[in-house]
C-alpha cells in the first residue's frame, strides 16, 4: 500500500478532478457530504421514476387504441427500468438499495410531488408525457454531465428514452386537440390541470439555497431551477401554440427585450401542501408501492428458494 | 431561499431534512454487473448491474433491463464479488511503468517528408 495522502490533498484533487470537468468514479476519495447528496439525490430520482408508473399506470386496461396500450406500456416499462438504472447508480455509493426501499415506504425520502396528482382521463395521459416529461428532460438532459459518472451514464439512458415518452405524449395529444369539440376539451381540461403543477416540478427559487450552491460547485447541478423552468416555458409555449391550446395563464406574455416569455407567479402553497403529504393522491401512491413491494414478497423468496437449492445441487456434483 | 430543488429529474424533491442512508444491513439478492455486445464486431461493454438471485435470473433481468431496444445481440453478467479490481488509491504507482515509455507510440518517431508506408 502506498501511504495514506493527507485529506486536504485529497479534497484538493477531488475537487480539481471536479473543476477540470473530469468524472469522478465509484471507488475514488470522494468527501462524506458528496457521496451523501449523491445517494441521496439518486435514491429520490429513482423513487420518483417508481412512483411515477402509476398515474399512467392507471390507464393501460383502458388506452383507446391498441397502438396507445403498446405505446404506454413500453412507457410505464421504461418507467421502471429508470429506477432500476438509478438504483444501481445509488449502489455504487455503497448504499443497500432495499435501505432506499425502505426510506421511500415509511416516507423518510420524497418522490416528485407531481405525481400525487390524479390521471382523470385519458388526455391526462398525453399531458404528462408532453408537459410532465417535457419538465423532466429539462432537468436530466445537465445531469448526463454531472461529475458522477454513474450517474451520469445512467442518465445518458434515461435521456434518449424520455425523448420518445415526451414525443409520444405531444402525438397523443395533437390527436385529441384537432379531434372532435368534445376531445378538444379534454385536452384543454388536461391542459388546465397540469400546467402549473409541470412549473412546480423545477422547485422554488433557489438563487439563495446553500444546498444547491454547494451541489453546483461539485458539479452535479449544473443549472438554477428558475433558468430550467425559463428554458421549459420558452420550449413548450410555442408546442400549445401550435396544437390551438391555452396555456391557463393570463400573465403570459413574450418579452421581446429579454427573448424570453414572461410567466405569471406559481402557487407555491400548493407545492408545498403536496410535498407534505397532502396532495390528492399521496397516501394511495404510497399504500400501492408498500403493497406492491409486500405482496411480491413471495415472488423473491421463491425465486432465492430456487437458487439456493440448485446451488447445493452444483456442491453435491462437484463433491 | 429553498431547500427544494429539481434534482428529482422528474421533479422537485427536499434537499435537506432528508436521511442519504443509515448504514442498513446489507440484504439485497447478489449484484451481478451486466456487459452488452451492442453488435456482432464489437466487444461486450459493461452497461450497469442488477440484483438477481441466480446467474440464470440475473440473464433474462438484464434483457428486459438493458436491450428493451435491442441495443445487444449477447449479454454477460458476472458476479459483482467475482471481479477483481485494481485500488483507485494505487492508480498512480500501479500505472507508473507505462509512463515514462513514449517509445511505444508510433509518434514517438520521426518520418522523413514525403515518405508513405511508415
Amino acid at each position: 500500500m502506498t501511504t495514506a495522502t493527507a485529506a486536504p490533498q485529497l479534497e484538493q484533487d477531488f475537487q480539481a478532478c471536479i473543476d477540470a470537468d473530469g468524472r469522478i468514479e465509484p471507488r475514488d476519495w470522494m468527501p462524506e457530504g458528496y457521496r451523501k447528496t449523491l445517494i441521496r439525490q439518486i435514491a429520490q430520482h429513482a423513487h420518483s421514476e417508481i412512483i411515477g408508473m402509476q398515474p399512467e399506470g392507471n390507464w393501460i386496461t383502458r388506452a383507446p387504441s391498441l397502438r396507445r396500450k403498446s405505446i404506454l406500456v413500453a412507457k410505464v416499462q421504461d418507467e421502471a427500468g429508470h429506477g432500476l438504472y438509478l438504483y444501481s447508480a445509488a449502489e455504487t455509493l455503497g448504499v443497500d438499495r432495499e435501505e432506499l426501499l425502505d426510506l421511500l415506504h415509511v416516507g423518510r425520502q420524497k418522490y416528485s410531488t407531481i405525481f400525487n396528482y390524479p390521471t382523470t382521463s385519458w388526455a391526462d395521459v398525453a399531458a404528462i408525457g408532453w408537459l410532465v416529461d417535457g419538465a423532466a428532460i429539462m432537468n436530466q438532459v445537465p445531469l448526463t454531465r454531472c461529475s458522477y459518472g454513474p450517474y451520469a451514464r445512467a442518465m445518458i439512458r434515461v435521456c434518449k428514452e424520455e425523448s420518445f415518452h415526451q414525443r409520444q405524449g405531444f402525438e397523443a395529444m395533437t390527436v385529441l386537440a384537432n379531434g372532435t369539440p368534445a376531445q378538444r376539451q379534454m385536452a384543454q381540461d388536461a391542459v388546465d390541470r397540469w400546467w402549473w403543477p409541470s412549473l412546480m416540478m423545477f422547485g422554488p427559487s433557489d438563487t439563495e439555497s446553500p444546498n444547491s450552491a454547494q451541489s453546483m460547485a461539485w458539479g452535479i447541478k449544473r443549472f438554477s431551477n428558475d433558468e430550467l423552468r425559463q428554458r421549459f416555458v420558452d420550449a413548450t409555449v410555442p408546442q400549445a401554440e401550435h396544437l390551438g391550446l391555452t396555456i391557463p395563464d393570463p400573465d403570459l406574455s413574450w418579452d421581446d427585450e429579454t427573448g424570453h416569455y414572461v410567466f405569471g407567479e406559481i402557487d407555491w402553497t400548493e407545492f408545498f401542501t403536496v410535498m407534505k403529504g397532502d396532495g390528492p393522491c399521496n397516501r394511495e401512491r404510497l399504500a400501492h408501492r408498500v403493497a406492491a413491494h409486500d405482496e411480491g414478497a413471495w415472488v423473491r423468496e421463491a425465486a432465492q428458494a430456487y437458487a439456493e437449492k440448485h446451488a447445493s445441487r452444483s456442491i453435491a456434483v462437484a463433491a | 431561499m429553498s431547500d427544494y430543488s429539481a434534482e428529482g429529474g422528474h421533479g422537485a424533491i427536499p434537499t435537506s431534512g432528508v436521511p442519504s442512508d443509515e448504514g442498513g444491513s446489507k440484504r439485497s439478492q447478489p449484484l451481478w454487473e451486466v456487459f452488452v455486445r451492442s453488435r456482432r464486431g464489437l466487444s461486450h461493454t459493461h452497461v450497469g448491474s442488477l440484483h438477481a438471485p441466480d446467474a440464470h435470473m440475473a440473464l433474462r433481468n438484464a434483457r428486459d433491463l438493458y436491450t428493451r431496444r435491442q441495443e445487444g445481440v449477447s449479454l454477460w453478467v458476472v458476479a459483482a464479488t467475482d471481479i477483481v479490481a485494481s485500488s483507485p488509491d494505487e492508480k498512480d504507482a500501479f500505472f507508473d511503468p507505462a509512463g515514462d515509455k513514449p517509445y511505444r507510440h508510433p509518434t514517438f518517431y520521426d518520418v522523413p517528408e514525403g515518405l508513405t508506408h511508415l
